[in-house]
């Protein structure tokens, strides 16, 4: 299908030479030959043009069927979340035209998503945006998974005019940008720890903590940070270790060894996967004491399985989990969507899957509301978004993020050698109490 | 600017142990790196994806239920014979091109290895564990984990075995004689190709054993490949080619001035610091030849 895209434009530009090259030919017999070209040269173009905008009046929807378009990872560094996002559309498409679709106009309509391999990169992304929307006619928007890929295909959606709901972009430069057209059913990444720092301080008795922290230097850890840095200033607190680690990097084991010797109250890590894996190791290994452990990405890199008993008592952020109590009619609560992705899928759903499964929630109850399939109007309505799903409340600010949606905090906690996360605050869905301070290595 | 290091005087310990240790496991790559450089003048842009892809055999091994440090002599094993296959198949046909060339292709290797590591062993970042523990020195003050100490241990062996192999064994002395002089050492019977084979060989063995080593020292992914390729460079560039005694100091010095280069001025720095260390060392080795020339004359 790609191949196709640079076929089709090279063919264009071939053909546009030749006709420059018989202008200039021309040119010298005389203007009225000349103007005849030009003419059935225009009629074509125009030609071309009207069939184009007939193609794309089709494709949106098509008979009784809305085409979404979306760019996600199947290949490249992304291609294991990429997977999850893919799953979780693809469930929520299953079970909406199951469920009797989406009415509009009183008829109903079925979901069915047009996907391309962004290759985890995001220029690519952007290219596939462009795709989508001019040549496949594409009118509504799925978004890719990452913050910075998110970013990349924005701009395009914007200029274009397409609503996007976006469920794995959570940096928070996407909020400031003023875009209209983007909406996000998860929750900004400078609200994913800042909870700790609250607990943090409320375990201190209300007095500011000493704190640690080492982010990654990519968009979506130093959007972490900063929420740290708002919290640290709201609560008086100090921050003694600030580091940066370079995306490269695999040994934290200098920030360990001053987190050693200044002894803070609490240390926050982000940095993905690989930060959140490397941490655990250095950890245990070094046997660092801290009172408090707070980190992102525990969920995706499977934390608990990989390091089990080390990785005990750490807090990782999450945007949903399965033991919540919201519910919708298609996915019934958090724990039925949990069976039921793992009886289609195999596996258990992280988060990316379930914040995906909303976004098309989000998408059916718009155009039901809307009533209509013009873009402006479904966009409108989008925008008044205020609902209840299996995921969370999703609200949107005029900036396109999810304002009634908390992030959650769990503990990794073992039984035996068995590992799993405990959501432990918000406390209206706590499941286990936290604990606090971590015992110290020497007592484990 | 942190002066922490200056005023708790007992992380400079931490500081340098942990520095010579990272740096003894990356000298083994830069090994690799300077003979195989050495010999067939080819700078292997996919070292690091084969260490990864050495490193990924001793973690299957740990999925299966056998304990990773096996990998480091399993894994060797395995990466020889990829090695040797990859020269038969590639780098036979750039052996005596152009330097460009060479990288050019192994740089495609690199790609490719990458890709076939994501499509196989999925795009997730793993880690085995070896449960080593740690030691614990100044009452607890300095921890080194012993997966550290033995990741030196294994790369020290290894590094050893290879200088007495070069200097004891037939085809060690062929392997120098070819890096010598590769046209003299045709004419006096030396089989090259066959040298050229097992020097890609060795070389992917040697990753093979470092892989081994980073999958229960760090984490392992598809992608993080190339950091080890530019560090075994940056290591050979300083040491010198030819100069395997130089390739270990270098590597030591390096991680210890990384690691010390992250407490004083910044996590942020530690790369940065490494890269400018090297530009002021290739700046004033050029310093010294042109006085050398000019002396000359």
């Amino acid at each position: 299908m790609v191949s196709t895209g640079y076929c089709c434009s090279s063919g264009i530009g071939s053909s546009g030479k030749r006709a420059i090259d018989k202008l200039k030919i021309n040119h010298d017999y005389g203007g009225g030959k000349m103007l005849k070209i030009f003419r059935k040269t225009l009629v074509a173009t125009l030609a071309v043009v009207a069939l184009m905008a007939t193609t794309v009046a089709q494709a949106r929807v098509d008979g009784n069927t809305i085409t979404l378009g979306a760019a996600v990872s199947e290949t490249g560094k992304y291609s294991t979340n990429g997977k999850h996002t893919r799953n979780g559309y693809n469930l929520a498409v299953k079970r909406i035209n199951e469920m009797g679709g989406v009415t509009v106009g009183g008829k109903s309509y079925k979901f069915k998503i047009t996907y391309y391999d962004d290759e985890s990169n995001s220029g690519r992304a952007a290219q596939l945006a462009e795709r989508l929307i001019k040549q496949d006619g594409v009118k509504y928007m799925l978004g890719p998974y990452s913050s910075g890929l998110t970013k990349a295909i924005a701009p395009v959606t914007e200029e274009n005019k397409i609503p996007m709901v976006e469920a794995n972009g959570a940096s928070r430069s996407l909020f400031t940008k003023g875009y209209k057209y983007l909406f996000a059913v998860l929750s900004a990444a400078n609200q994913y720890l800042e909870v700790a720092i609250d607990l943090a301080v409320e375990k201190n008795g209300g007095k500011p903590v000493k704190i640690a922290m080492a982010f990654e230097q990519d968009a979506f850890s130093q959007d972490v940070r900063l929420g740290i840095v708002e919290a640290a200033e709201r609560t008086g607190s100090k921050i003694i270790i600030d580091d940066k680690l370079p995306k490269e990097l695999n040994d934290m084991a200098a920030t360990l060894a001053k987190v050693r010797a200044t002894r803070p109250d609490v240390l926050v890590v982000s940095g993905h996967s690989k930060g959140a894996l490397t941490a655990i190791r250095q950890i245990s290994e070094m046997k660092v004491d801290v009172p408090m452990l707070a980190m992102t990405h525990c969920d995706a890199s499977k934390l608990a399985k990989q390091h089990g008993k080390k990785s005990e008592y750490a807090l990782c952020a999450a945007q949903w989990h399965k033991s919540l109590s919201y519910s919708d009619r298609f996915f019934g609560d958090g724990k039925k969507f949990d069976s039921d992705f793992t009886n289609e899928y195999g596996y258990a759903p992280p988060y990316q899957a379930a914040e995906s499964a909303a976004a098309l929630l989000v998408w059916k109850a718009a155009f039901e509301r809307a009533n209509s399939f013009d873009t402006k109007k479904v966009r409108d309505a989008l925008a008044l978004t205020d609902m209840q799903t299996f995921y969370g409340n999703i609200k949107f600010s005029n900036a396109g993020q999810n304002i009634a949606k908390p992030m959650v905090l769990f503990q990794v906690r073992c039984e035996g050698n068995k590992c799993e996360n405990k959501v432990v605050a918000p406390t209206k869905w706590a499941s286990a109490e936290l604990v606090h301070p971590i015992p110290k290595w020497s007592d484990r | 600017m942190d002066l922490l290091i200056f005023q708790v005087p007992i992380l400079m310990v931490q500081a340098s142990l942990d520095g010579a240790l990272l740096g003894i496991l990356f000298a083994l790559i830069a090994y690799g790196m300077a003979l195989q450089w050495g010999v067939m003048n080819i700078i292997n842009i996919a070292q690091g994806e084969m260490v990864i892809l050495g490193g990924y055999i001793a973690y299957t091994m740990y999925v299966m239920g056998i304990h990773p440090a096996y990998g480091v002599i399993v894994s060797p094993i395995i990466m020889y014979f990829i090695g040797w296959l990859l020269y038969k198949l590639v780098i036979n046909r750039v052996v005596d091109r152009d330097l460009f060339i060479s990288i050019l292709a192994t740089f495609g290797i690199s790609i490719l290895t990458q890709q076939l590591m994501n499509f196989i062993f999925g795009a997730d970042v793993v880690v085995a564990q070896s449960n080593f523990g740690t030691t614990l020195l100044f009452d607890g003050m300095v921890t080194l984990p012993n997966a550290k100490i033995f990741s030196a241990l294994i790369s020290i062996i290894f590094a050893t075995g290879l200088v007495l192999y070069m200097k004891k064994s037939k085809l060690g002395r062929a392997i120098r004689a070819t890096s010598q002089n590769a046209r003299a050492a045709k004419i006096l019977g030396v089989d090259t190709e066959r040298v050229y084979a097992t020097t890609f060989g060795i070389n992917a063995a040697l990753c093979g054993v470092a892989g081994a080593l980073i999958s229960i020292t760090f984490t392992l992914h598809p992608y993080v490949g190339l950091p080890y390729t530019v560090r075994s460079f940056m290591i050979v560039i300083i040491a010198g080619l030819g100069n395997l005694p130089g390739v270990a100091l270098s590597g030591m010095g390096l991680g210890v001035f990384e690691e010390f280069s992250d407490y004083i001025l910044g996590t942020e720095f530690r790369v940065g610091s490494v890269f400018t260390l090297l530009v002021l060392i290739l700046v004033y080795r050029r310093f010294r030849l042109s006085r050398k020339r000019e002396y000359l004359e």
